[in-house]
């Protein structure tokens, strides 16, 4: 499956991919995260059921303590 | 994108009197944001912290030796009103959550996130996303330390706009401090500007 993560080309060679398996698979272990996909927020708790698919535009931020 | 509009001061000004921005979070950059905001002549400010002014927020916060012990929310209204008294500043005493923040900044077109934890950045943009269509949040992430000013920039991701380096985080060994904690703070009242100014056109 291929698709785009912070504007770079990503290519998974599973099925299916969760959220959750898309931070695993990219070694994302940071805490605060907000997750974009073709525009849209992913809240954490849905993490698990929310899928990526072909050609989707993911953004991945990891945001920082300060301020 | 264009710097230069074609519009000079007084038509600024005249423009975004018109607008309301809410400022989530009164230390570095919410209070340094603010007060950027007012010098350009914002129309309205709603302002929310929990929180009081203690010593060593003064190494960046834009507060006054003699305001030590006071609410950052009243303490900051007066600043803003000293500065610009045409403005309008609404205070909130309180610790924001995903049920009060829809509620607090329902007015505002523009929110500017402006806390310290990391949780509440992801708590707030998450809320602003999903409950308030249509309206745009600007983040700080990642501006602790000193130098290196070319590394903080903006980003754009649609209604999220992240302004900082996305790196560095706070904690002890790396600590913020005003140089570019207010760097920070005037992107993301610049970004309310380009936002604003931009959507009057």
């Amino acid at each position: 499956m291929k698709f785009r993560l912070n504007n770079n080309d990503e290519q998974y060679e599973g099925e299916t991919l969760s959220v959750t398996g898309l931070l695993a698979f990219k070694n994302y272990t940071f805490k605060m995260l907000i997750v974009k996909i073709n525009g849209n927020i992913v809240k954490r708790e849905d993490y698990p059921a929310t899928m990526v698919h072909e050609g989707d535009e993911v953004f991945v931020l990891h945001l920082m303590s300060g301020g | 994108m264009q710097c230069f509009g074609k519009m000079d001061f007084k038509q600024i000004s005249k423009k975004l009197k018109a607008f309301t921005v809410g400022i989530a979070g009164c230390g570095g950059l919410g209070s340094n944001c603010a007060v950027a905001l007012a010098r350009t002549g914002i129309g309205r400010l709603v302002i929310a912290d929990f929180d009081a002014i203690t010593e060593d927020n003064l190494n960046r916060q834009y507060f006054f030796h003699h305001q030590i012990g006071e609410k950052k929310v009243l303490a900051l209204q007066k600043n803003i009103t000293d500065i610009n008294p045409g403005i309008t500043v609404i205070t909130h005493e309180v610790k924001l959550d995903p049920e009060n923040i829809p509620v607090i900044f329902k007015d505002c077109d523009i929110i500017v996130e402006a806390f310290d934890l990391s949780e509440m950045k992801s708590m707030i943009i998450e809320t602003v996303m999903s409950e308030m269509p249509g309206k745009y949040i600007i983040s700080g992430s990642g501006l602790a330390g000193w130098g290196n000013s070319n590394a903080l920039s903006t980003h754009y991701y649609e209604r999220l706009i992240v302004c900082g380096d996305l790196e560095n985080e706070v904690s002890d060994e790396n600590p913020p401090l005003a140089p570019r904690v207010a760097i920070v703070a005037n992107m993301q009242a610049n970004a309310v500007l380009e936002l604003l100014l931009k959507r009057s056109e």
